[in-house]
């Protein structure tokens, strides 16, 4: 992360962490994670599957314990003061973990109890009543639909009127309707002062964060509003055009091969090219230009090209 | 750092997923009285029709009448006349017999001159509960087995003793425990199976079910946790409590000499001894699996060692020592010292403080050995 720009040092920092690291056996799960979040943010969280996101999260809100590293959430220690930060923090896992057996409102009226919660019946009945399930209220939650389990969920991480959202996934297997009335929710709350980070596979949530971190292989590898990210990874990107389907993959193969290619990723009928050396790239861009029934066009790297491209260069080596 | 609230989110929790989950409910009913089934009928019940050896010196209508009346009794099966003694044992000592009837000689001489001769019953009593009912029935044998057979001038004696007396050799097992220590033993042995079994599944289970990660994402204590999922279960042990009790009045006509108030009172001090016991092994656990074998294997020393099984006072002293460290040992202790002897609070505090500390012990290991991260 050297060339990473520093986030400004700002006195209203909730995350703050920094040399986060975690093994399982002799697996480095996370190593040297660092990461600031300000109050009222929605901090994206991406990064491949397995690449510790969750592992992260865990050790923010003191589910595990760092093997190296210090920090503070919402101003208390992260190693020391876990009890503090769990009254304060709504914790979305990205597995469901309600209890199947108990109904909506049971698992509801549960956590209500557990952070003593105000006027708790009627709060209850209110998220009930947002989500739009009055009548099924009694459903036992192991019987709804994964995108429902989802939205049970997370208004059950905001029974508490947390100050911070740690958000797992957590519009996996959401229709998109549901999404963007998810996401809108979390605008609305971080409107209000509520900071939330956010992990997500998605590259339109991603777009409709506020800043993001970008994980692979434990490593921390970007981070910063999106055009920060996207100018830092300095990556130039052709889209070549053809007719054909059936030419363009062949093209794939052979172009990834070729100077200055770092990437080749087919979307439909267009191949997305990318490189972060431009003069190189350029040269083969003209190149293949001058090849008959094949448009090229230098076009803006998209957050998805430099995703992909940075999980592709930090592969570790076998 | 305890609260009622968290507390009580969990107790409440807990008793709803008791609701749905008819396999603890199964248990609660069916294990009290599957036990007493297999341990009080199957087991123990009035067996009859026992293979009998009858070694006869003498073929006198005394002899056969008596062998008769034997019979009769439904207790008794003839099933070998062998001529001497040492092949009857032979018989007993492989289990093809379990009573050996000895007619001396000149029995039928002896009854008639009226010198009460003894006849000698050799009882494999290594099953105490299976040779009792049969012993006693002999008890009262003699002074009917020869009415028809006493006649002319020996009718005299049907008014008198009986005219032969019969004296009974219990062999393998002579303490011979019966019934009335095993019944409310099964109210220690039911309930270390099952509360031990319940609690240990405890946190296995939202391990397993993924619902441990939002659970220590809350603050809850590890105290309000534990307690939230002992009390619903206290509740479950005196269900049973309360089954094998009736069951015992009503079932084995078990004599309850003490008070039941008494007994009340104190079982609770075992129930939460065998809770926190299977809360400890459902913080080791791995799984469930793990969580149902370490039960086991605590479960099998406690009915082995406790005196439920064998008499204590016969074992070893090291195994007596080891006994001590199992709740049944003194809950056994406690629950036939007051149904069968009439133990007041005196006579039982000497296994009471065992119970308690068992418990305090067993709830601090927990609390040490429950996790509130993932790792
Ligand atoms: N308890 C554990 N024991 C051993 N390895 C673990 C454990 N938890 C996670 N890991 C490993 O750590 C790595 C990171 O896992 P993590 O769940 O943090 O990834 P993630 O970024 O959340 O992935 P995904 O996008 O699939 O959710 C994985 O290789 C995983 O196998
Ligand atoms: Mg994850």
């Amino acid at each position: 992360m050297n060339a990473v720009a520093k986030p400004r040092p700002a006195n209203d920092v909730v995350i703050d962490v920094e040399g986060l690291t975690k093994r399982f056996g002799d697996k480095t799960v996370v190593d040297g994670f660092a990461l600031q979040v300000r109050r009222g943010q929605i901090y994206g969280f991406l990064g491949p599957n397995g690449s510790g996101k969750t592992t992260t999260i865990r050790m923010v809100c003191g589910l595990l314990t760092p093997d190296a590293g210090r920090g503070s959430c919402l101003g208390h220690d992260i190693l020391t003061e876990s009890a503090k930060i769990k009254r304060e923090v709504g914790y979305m896992t990205q597995k469901f973990s309600l209890y199947e057996d108990l109904s909506i409102e049971e698992n509801l009226d549960f956590i209500a109890r557990m952070y003593d919660v105000r006027d708790r019946k009627r709060r209850v009945r209110e998220t009930i009543a947002r989500l739009g399930l009055e009548s099924r209220r009694s459903q036992l939650a192991g019987t709804l639909s994964g995108g429902w389990k989802q939205r049970v969920a997370l208004a059950a991480c905001l029974l508490h009127d947390p100050q911070l959202l740690l958000l797992d996934e957590p519009t996996a297997g959401v229709d998109p309707g549901a999404r963007r009335d998810f996401w809108d929710q979390i605008h609305r709350l971080a409107g209000e002062g509520m900071t939330v980070l956010v992990s997500t596979h998605y590259m339109d949530e991603a777009e409709r964060c506020h800043a993001l971190a970008y994980i692979a292989y434990g490593k921390l590898l970007t981070h910063g509003t999106i055009p920060e990210v996207v100018a830092e990874a300095g990556l130039a990107t052709y889209e070549i055009e053809s007719p054909d389907a059936d030419s363009l993959f062949a093209l794939t193969a052979e172009i990834e091969k070729s100077p200055g290619v770092e990437m080749a990723v087919p979307f439909g009928n267009r191949l997305h090219v990318s490189g972060t050396d431009a003069a190189k790239l350029k040269a083969t861009m003209a190149e293949v230009a001058r090849r008959p029934g094949l448009a090229v066009r230098e076009v803006d790297s998209s957050l998805e090209d430099v995703f992909i491209h940075m999980m592709r260069m930090n592969q570790p080596k076998a | 750092m305890f609260t009622w609230h968290r507390f009580l989110a969990v107790l409440i929790k807990e008793f709803v997923q008791m609701r749905r989950d008819r396999l603890t409910f199964a248990m609660m009913i069916g294990v009290p009285i599957m036990q007493l089934v297999l341990f009080g009928y199957a087991i123990n019940s009035d067996p009859k029709r026992l293979p009998t050896a009858v070694v006869s010196a003498e073929a006198s209508p005394f002899a056969r009448s008596f062998v008769r009346a034997l019979e009769n009794t439904d207790y008794y099966r003839v099933v070998a006349q062998p001529r001497t003694v040492a092949e009857a044992d032979a018989l007993v000592a492989r289990g093809q017999a379990q009573f050996v009837i000895n007619i001396p000689e000149d029995f039928s001489r002896r009854i008639q001159r009226g010198e009460r001769p003894v006849l000698l019953v050799e009882a494999d009593a290594s099953d105490p509960a299976a040779t009792g009912p049969a012993v006693s029935a002999l008890a009262t044998l003699n002074l009917r087995a020869l009415d028809n057979d006493l006649t002319g001038t020996l009718a005299a004696q049907k008014a008198g003793p009986a005219p032969f007396e019969v004296r009974v050799h219990r062999r393998y097992n002579p303490e011979g425990i019966t019934q009335y220590n095993i019944v409310p033993g099964l109210m220690g042995v039911v309930l270390t199976m099952t509360m031990i079994m319940m609690t240990s599944i405890a946190m296995t289970r939202e391990r397993e079910r993924g619902t441990m990660e939002n659970l220590l994402a809350t603050p809850v204590t590890p105290f309000e946790v534990m307690l939230g999922k002992i009390v619903p279960y206290i509740l479950v042990g005196y269900v049973q409590v309360a089954v094998i009790l009736l069951a015992a009045k009503f079932l084995f006509q078990i004599p309850m000499v003490g008070s039941l108030l008494l007994l009340t009172g104190v079982v609770v001090l075992f129930i939460a001894a065998n809770l926190a016991i299977g809360f400890t092994f459902s913080t080791v656990a791995k799984s469930q699996m793990q969580a149902m074998q370490m039960t086991m294997f605590f479960f099998l020393p406690s009915i082995l060692l406790s005196g439920f099984m064998f008499p204590f006072r016969g074992m070893p002293v090291w195994a007596q020592w080891l006994g001590e460290v199992f709740p049944l040992t003194h809950f056994l202790r406690i629950v036939r010292g007051i149904l069968l002897k009439g133990s007041g609070v005196a006579e039982i505090l000497p296994s009471v403080w065992p119970l308690a500390l068992i418990l305090a012990l067993v709830s601090v290991a927990a609390m040490r050995r429950y996790n509130r991260t993932l790792d």
